[in-house]
């Protein structure tokens, strides 16, 4: 930094289109693909027209058709590849480094899913061919319906919603359907204080008014909270297990029982179920929906923010609501069945994220049972193992043991004024993606670290000594904390002046 | 296991250290009942080659993927896909990163994302738009959600019957929970295919919450926007547009040009395999004048502290992580690999190849629809369509049948989902299809006449 008004800047090559006019007049970042354009250039070579046929623009006639499309880039293929390319080095990934990103269960996601899901017979059937020319796909549904219903102990499964957050809603709107077929309008949802954001926001759009249960001393729901809380007018509660804190919820059972004594449901979300595989089933701890997100605990990629797929798993007196289309069985086969009178309906075109339902079914039978039930028992050694060795410096905000992930607390700001988004700003000097900062909300200043199952105890060691080196730096250099990160392409982002002023889209100058 | 790294001896160095005696001890405080039930009764774990084999050989059972000549559409577009755009998106550094909440570590992602919002806001003519929906359907149904937000005392959503079956049951579903909602089908013109306007008309009053229309529409047939946006705003409520083909905005008048408020798709034309329906990519852009009410993710620009330009995700706070119960949407996880993927693609094909491929589409369906007219099959609707049309034959499932024995998938039968149209088939031609073939699938659908 002190050097920096001293050595010429030197501008790399990739950068000149845009460097050319500003060299010494601002810094610039990467070029947008819009100023790598030249008038002319295509990236298209399209069979020619029908010689003597009408255009298309022809057969519309001007009436329909658009002007010219401006603004739009203008490029040779190498150009385009060059540019993402180049757009793909910018970016932390799970497969470069650690990226303990609690909550999101960011394990190594196997090769062998993607090859899978593009193989011809999946990647290019069409969602309307006849079921009879599509059985395959078909009956890998079917057998993951199966496979999710065995892990999770629920009695049916809908492949149908393709996110997490569109699972919840799946599920809220079938306790609504069941609700009101038993001839009741409840109107209210209990979620605890340390759920996720997607949980209320869920609630919010299926209708429902949301009732805050509280944690008690020990991080945890008691019944006696529940049955403090439930009655005619409750139509579930959303209980994430273990919790966002990472502890296994001990009185599930009671809850469960608590609330089905009121006519109420359990629906448990499962965005945690990594710790869950062969240790304990939803189905068993009495919920009656339950939402997985195949991108968490069944390693289909998290794509920089989807597509995932959120299939939910519900009992038997749940299931004539679940969404539609509902895989059937008749003697010709595997069919698509539309015809479901008491269904909510549909939430999307087609059958679900099906590519994602062949990488996560690809996953399941590569562990198979036992597999999955280590899988979770490796992500459990590996949290507790960091809760271990960082005790000294990043204490456990609960005392309760930890499942698959842990949260950790710091007192750097008190002592040093070093905050943990900055603390999460340093780790990605040292190549580690930050965990989850600032949640759960009932813990100040929080340290959310999942490492699962696919690291080395190398890389965990690493991170420890890492982290404990930061934690000197801020006593030491708070300044170098604070200012961070220091070897990236650039340094701290400026979000609240994006928020301040939005600048959303690129426009010609 | 291959994709646990961890050896006998790690687990026991971690055990000590934490001074558990076994992996077991770990979870012994869950629940008895619960540990003893858990078991996963599904087959052992296997290796990949085995793995590979298993579903290989359910592959294989699709033979609808492979071998048929297809002239399938419906709300999904066989499309030709760049390896290009197969090359980045199968980049690991794109596809297992997460939702860039850390901006410094995410450029790629942000960025690829603040061309993708750019690309939507120039094929749509619209000022924003956001990182991506889950897909046509439900960008749709969030699209009405939005606009109850704008104007929550407005009730009367209009619906074209018109619209595809898939996106009309999905928005019904998204607003089951809402009270006092109110939806009107708008009837279809049964010459022109395209919305009956005066049943708008019919309802266009203060309730009028918004329109909803597909462009071009199930049917093929590109709607009379313009007109529909006009009578939609002169009640003072909002025109929502819907297009499946995103291809289409590649050479048609951009809703946002006609009217539209509020403008939704599917960009799985973009460089996305059909992948039996998913996923796809959901697209939303709007007026800057909604921003605030708009749903998911959106990337702005920004600066780092040096100066350098940087892009973020922002007005979160609109967000569940941040608002919870009073947010725009639950939305969190969209389809941002897809965002990428069709980036990628309209980067490629370009200001020029986008119009040329367009063009090409609207030339073969228009040489298809000749071809079967020659032989005496007629189209079924009179309204302009881009690549994408609706036949009359007597006996649909047969035709179809018959078709299929001639290995060619000749289109949709629109029977299921209209029943009032019994003769109908949606025929989708794309360049993936070729001329050769026009006289084949005449030959087919005229064998059971």
């Amino acid at each position: 930094m002190a050097t920096a008004g001293k050595i010429p800047r030197i501008i790399p090559l990739h950068d000149h289109a845009t460097a050319a006019r500003d060299v010494e007049t601002q810094p610039v970042g990467t070029p947008l693909i819009f100023e790598l354009s030249s008038d002319g250039r295509s990236g298209a070579d399209l069979a020619p027209r029908v010689a003597g046929a009408p255009s298309g623009a022809e057969l519309l006639g001007p009436e329909l058709c658009r002007e010219d499309l401006r603004g739009f880039p203008e490029l040779s293929e190498p150009q385009v590849m060059r540019h993402f390319l180049r757009l793909s080095q910018l970016n932390f990934a799970q497969a470069l480094q650690f990226y303990p990103l609690g909550s999101c269960t960011m394990k190594y996601n196997p090769v062998i899913n993607d090859e899978m899901a593009a193989l011809t017979g999946f990647a290019n059937l069409h969602p309307c061919a006849p079921p009879h020319l599509a059985q395959g796909a078909l009956e890998l549904m079917a057998r993951l319906e199966a496979a999710l219903a065995e892990i999770t102990g629920m009695d049916a499964i809908s492949l149908h919603p393709a996110a997490g957050a569109q699972g919840e809603l799946t599920g809220l709107l079938c306790a609504r359907a069941y609700h009101r077929k038993r001839g009741e309008s409840r109107r209210k949802v209990i979620i605890p204080d340390t759920a996720h954001g997607t949980n209320p926001a869920s609630c919010t759009l299926a209708g429902y008014e949301v009732v805050v249960a509280k944690s008690n001393s020990r991080d945890f729901i008691e019944a006696s909270e529940v049955r403090r809380l439930v009655d005619s007018d409750t139509a579930a509660m959303m209980v994430t297990n273990p919790n966002t804190l990472g502890i296994f919820e001990p009185q599930i059972a009671q809850i469960a029982a608590a609330l089905h004594e009121k006519g109420a449901l359990l629906y448990m979300d499962g965005a945690n179920m990594n710790a869950l595989m062969g240790v304990a089933k939803p189905g068993h701890m009495g919920a009656d929906i339950v939402q997985l997100n195949l991108h968490k605990t069944f390693s289909t990629p998290h794509g920089g923010g989807g597509p995932g797929a959120g299939p939910i798993g519900v009992t038997r007196a749940l299931e004539p609501f679940l969404p539609v289309p509902r895989l059937m069985k008749t003697a010709q086969g595997w069919t698509l069945d539309s015809e479901s009178p008491d269904s909510i309906g549909r939430m999307r075109s087609f059958h679900g994220n099906f590519g994602m339902l062949v990488r996560a079914y690809t996953y399941i039978i590569a562990l198979g049972g036992d597999g999955l039930g280590q899988a979770s028992r490796l992500a459990i050694l590996g949290a507790n193992y960091l809760r271990k060795r960082l005790e000294d410096h990043f204490p456990a905000a609960s005392a309760e043991p930890s499942m698959h992930e842990c949260v950790l607390e710091h007192d750097l700001e008190k002592r040093t004024g070093v905050s943990t988004l900055e603390i999460a700003k340093r780790l990605l000097d040292f190549g580690v993606h930050p965990p989850t900062i600032y949640f759960p909300l009932v813990v100040h200043g929080a340290l959310m670290i999942e490492p699962t199952e696919t690291e080395t105890k190398e890389v965990l060691d690493a991170f420890v000594v890492t982290m404990e080196r930061i934690y000197a730096e801020a006593l030491n250099d708070p300044e170098l904390v604070k200012t961070a990160p220091h070897a990236l392409k650039l340094s701290r982002v400026d979000e609240a002046e994006a928020a301040r002023r939005p600048i959303l889209r690129w426009q010609p100058k | 296991m291959r994709f646990m790294p961890q050896t006998e001896a790690d687990i026991a160095a971690m055990l000590k250290t934490i001074g558990a005696p076994s992996l077991d001890a770990l979870i012994a405080h869950v629940p008895e009942g619960l540990r003893r039930r858990a078991v996963i009764n599904l087959a052992p774990g296997r290796g990949e080659a085995e793995v590979a084999e298993e579903l290989c050989a359910l592959a294989a059972m699709n033979a609808g993927a492979s071998g048929y000549a297809s002239f399938l559409g419906a709300g999904y577009y066989r499309h030709y896909v760049p390896a290009a755009v197969r090359a980045i998106t199968a980049r690991a550094e794109f596809a297992t990163s997460y939702t860039p909440y850390q901006a410094e570590a995410s450029q790629g992602t942000t960025q690829a994302i603040f061309e993708f919002q750019t690309l939507i806001t120039q094929l749509t003519a619209m000022d924003v738009a956001n990182a991506s929906m889950y897909d046509g359907a439900s960008a749709a149904a969030e699209a009405v959600l939005m606009a109850r937000r704008v104007m929550p005392k407005r009730r009367v959503v209009a619906l074209s019957r018109a619209l595809w079956p898939d996106y009309r049951a999905t928005i019904r579903t998204y607003l089951s929970a809402l009270d006092g909602i109110e939806i009107v089908e708008l009837p279809f013109d049964n010459t022109s295919g395209a919305t009956d306007l005066s049943a708008l008309e019919a309802i266009a009053s203060d309730a009028l919450l918004c329109a909803v229309l597909g462009y071009p529409n199930a049917f093929g047939v590109i709607e009379p926007l313009r007109a529909a946006a006009e009578i939609a705003h002169r009640a003072g409520a909002m025109m929502i547009s819907a297009t499946a083909e995103g291809l289409s905005l590649g050479l048609l008048k951009p809703p946002g040009e006609l009217g539209a408020d509020i403008v939704v798709g599917e960009g799985q034309s973009f460089g996305l395999a059909l992948q039996f329906g998913g996923p796809g990519l959901g697209f939303m852009a709007a007026h800057t004048a909604h921003l605030r009410q708009m749903p998911g993710r959106l990337v702005g620009q920004t600066r780092d502290r040096d100066g350098r330009r940087a892009f973020c995700l922002t007005l979160s706070t609109r967000e569940q992580h941040i608002r919870r119960e009073r947010a725009t949407s639950n939305i969190c996880t969209n389809h941002s690999l897809c965002a990428l993927a069709a980036a990628v693609y309209l980067s490629q094909m370009g200001r020029s190849g986008l119009r040329e491929l367009a063009e090409r589409n609207v030339e073969l369906a228009h040489a298809a629809a000749d071809a079967l007219a020659a032989r005496g099959i007629r189209r079924r609707f009179s309204g302009q369509f881009f690549n994408e049309f609706t036949i009359a034959t007597p006996r649909p499932a047969a035709a179809l049948e018959a078709a299929e024995r001639r290995r060619i998938l000749a289109g949709v039968a629109l029977a299921p989902d209209y029943p009032e149209i019994a003769d109908g088939i949606v025929i989708a031609v794309t360049e993936m299809n070729h001329h050769a073939e026009f006289d084949a699938l005449a030959d087919a659908l005229m064998e059971r006449r």
